[in-house]
């Protein structure tokens, strides 16, 4: 990969998309055998050769207005903050074009479509073939305990970007995909119980959104 | 507009500053009438909380007028409110078991990392306090962007003047959860450490709740003599044993409940305390816990432990079997203030509480800087500084 790609691969992981071969699957974040049944993407050392990112979040909001946002894939560009545009490409909905953004001000386009789609529960999809980057992701919605709402995961298999040292690079400019999901999600979170997105400018033009406005 | 501004350790200004404006549909713009300064200002004054950055707008105890709304505001132009400085959404888990303090969606999702990494689990929101909490321009000023408008500021009567409201905001809330948090017993004996504001209005509201006896500690005078008014007994930790006068205090039982409204900027000369003082100067993250170390021991067995007194970091030799074996109750944080603030206005209203007693100092906006200064240095004398802007010089 040239340096320009590994760095896009970070910033595609962090919305669900996964780079590098799609062999391993998001099955392995699902233990099901074993004395230690925490989710997979929780294990202190990695089984095969990707990477898992995943993370929970519990939404104050009943399962079907979750899923509903998150399957009208335009509506993700308010919460991933690499994500330039999402435009729908059938009338299902099942392949869309992600414009990511790249180093240097530049973009990638990820053609995506969706391979599992279970209403109010899972959607899960991945890029392509042929696609530049390939990718995976998956996220799903299930009931949290009593009034607490939908309980959001989201899982993305990836090709670590250039390594453990390209990791560490990643992390530093925030872009670790790890990172990066944790964000996305704590946005969608935001959008979903307040209507809006915290920020703490004091003006419009501070905000992160206008600056992602004003690089598009 | 004129705001005060942090540049450093014990390096603040009064400087122009772009004007606030609407940023998302929740809020609110407050043109502020009222603002006061902190014990926890002293932390960022002290430089002892992390995530400050040069020229960030303190000031988290405000009132003032609304002046713009956003489409989902439900206040009105023209309207008096004191604002929380909790910044909380209303919609999260926390907001609706009313642990406000712990909302999770006011701190800016990016700002999240620095604390969930020091404390486990990220802060919520709070104005002017660090990029902890957000890094919230603060009420220290002419203007401020309250978000969440819909949920945090109450409105108050015209017939009540800004200094009997305007600490709805923290420190009387914050002394009521205090006592509450202390679970007091109409036969119990309370020790309350440090007689600042929240000190202060600790001992009240515990007399207001119903404790036999209070007894306030601190070495100086002049708010000793403030407590005392109130109704407590009083220490003076420089010339009397604290421990040994607690237990003689309460007949050798040991006080019921215990409250530190200190934190981590404890005074002291005792080798403890020096050693912790060294450390944080160097700014390894430690915190000065004294206080609370004094508490621990000096609470009865099966008694409870209150702190509002802010913690940040790190502390060594904590007497964790004290807390173990004595089978304490600890009960602590920053104040859920919207679950109290109509409560409290009630008994403002009523006369239950006097919100004024310890205010010593009004100045305009301009000379916040002294006010700091004098807050920090003459703490004796200066008990409580309300800053006003638009007031003559
Ligand atoms: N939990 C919250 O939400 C919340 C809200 C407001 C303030 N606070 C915290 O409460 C604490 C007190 O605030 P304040 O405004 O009253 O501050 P303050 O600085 O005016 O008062 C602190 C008092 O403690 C006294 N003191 C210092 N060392 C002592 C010792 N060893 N024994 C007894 N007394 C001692 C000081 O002499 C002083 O009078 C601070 O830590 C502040 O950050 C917490
Ligand atoms: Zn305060
Ligand atoms: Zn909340």
């Amino acid at each position: 990969m040239t340096d320009s790609k590994r760095q896009i691969a970070g910033a595609a992981a962090g919305l669900g998309l996964a780079v590098g071969g799609l062999v391993l699957g998001l099955r392995a974040h699902r233990r099901r055998q074993g004395s230690d049944r925490a989710p997979g993407y929780t294990a202190r050392h990695v089984h095969g050769p990707l990477d898992i990112a995943g993370r929970s979040v519990t939404i104050r909001r009943p399962r079907n207005e979750l899923y509903a946002f998150w399957r009208s894939f335009p509506n993700l560009v308010d919460v991933m903050e690499n994500v330039e545009r999402i435009v729908v490409k059938d009338d299902d909905g099942k392949r869309s074009v992600w414009t990511i953004k790249a180093p240097g001000g530049t973009t990638v386009d990820v053609e995506t479509e969706v391979v599992e789609d279970t209403q109010d529960e899972r959607i899960a999809w991945r890029s392509v073939e042929g696609s530049d980057i390939e990718t995976q992701g998956e996220v799903s919605f299930a009931d949290a305990p009593g009034d607490r709402g939908t309980r959001v995961t989201l899982v993305v298999a990836y090709d670590p970007p250039g390594g453990k040292a390209g990791k560490a690079i990643a992390k530093l400019f925030m872009r670790e995909p790890q990172v990066q999901a944790r964000h996305d999600l704590k946005r969608f979170k935001m959008l979903m119980e307040t209507g809006e997105i915290a920020t703490s400018a004091s003006r419009k033009e501070n905000t992160r959104a206008a600056e992602k406005e004003k690089a598009a | 507009m004129k705001a005060l501004t942090w540049h450093g350790t014990k390096d603040v200004r009064v400087e122009s500053v772009p004007d606030p404006e609407i940023v998302n549909p929740r809020d609110a713009i407050v043109e502020v009438t009222a603002t006061a300064i902190c014990g926890s200002d002293l932390h960022l004054y002290d430089g002892v909380i992390p995530g400050m950055k040069a020229g960030d707008v303190l000031g988290h105890e405000f009132m003032g007028v609304v002046v713009d709304t956003g489409s989902k505001s439900t206040l009105k132009k023209g309207q008096r409110v004191v604002v929380p400085f909790t910044i909380s959404c209303g919609g999260c888990f926390h907001c609706a078991v009313q642990q406000y303090s712990a909302c999770e969606n006011s701190n800016p999702a990016e700002k999240q990392d620095m604390s969930a990494t020091l404390y486990g689990h990220p802060m919520s929101g709070l104005f002017g306090y660090s990029h902890l909490t957000g890094g919230y321009s603060g009420g220290q000023a002419e203007y401020v962007r309250v978000p969440f408008s819909d949920v945090g500021p109450i409105a108050v009567p015209d017939h009540l003047e800004d200094e009997k409201v305007l600490f709805l905001s923290d420190i009387l809330p914050t002394g009521w959860m205090a006592a509450e948090n202390a679970q007091i017993q109409p036969d119990d004996t309370v020790a309350v450490w440090g007689c600042g504001p929240v000190g202060l209005f600790a001992i009240q509201s515990a007399i207001v709740m119903g404790a036999a006896k209070v007894i306030a500690i601190d070495h100086y005078p002049h708010r000793l003599e403030l407590a005392r008014e109130l109704g407590a007994e009083t220490i003076d930790f420089r010339s009397t044993d604290v421990r040994e006068a607690l237990l003689e205090m309460s007949g050798g039982i040991g006080v019921d409940a215990v409250i530190d409204a200190v934190g981590m900027e404890a005074h002291g000369f005792a080798v403890d305390n020096m050693l912790d003082i060294a450390k944080q100067t160097v700014g390894i993250g430690a915190d000065r816990a004294r206080v609370i170390k004094q508490a621990l021991l000096a609470v009865r067995p099966g008694g409870r432990v209150s702190i509002p007194g802010v913690y940040g970091g790190m502390t060594d030799k904590f007497p964790l079997g004290a807390l173990m074996e004595k089978g304490l109750q600890v009960r602590s944080g920053q104040t859920h203030v919207q679950k109290y603030t109509g409560e409290l206005l009630d008994k403002i209203e009523d006369g239950t509480l006097d919100t004024t007693f310890l205010i010593s100092h009004r100045l305009p906006l301009e000379q916040a800087a002294d006010g700091y200064r004098n807050f920090k240095e003459q703490q004796d004398t200066w008990t409580k500084v309300v800053l006003k802007p638009g007031m003559e010089h």
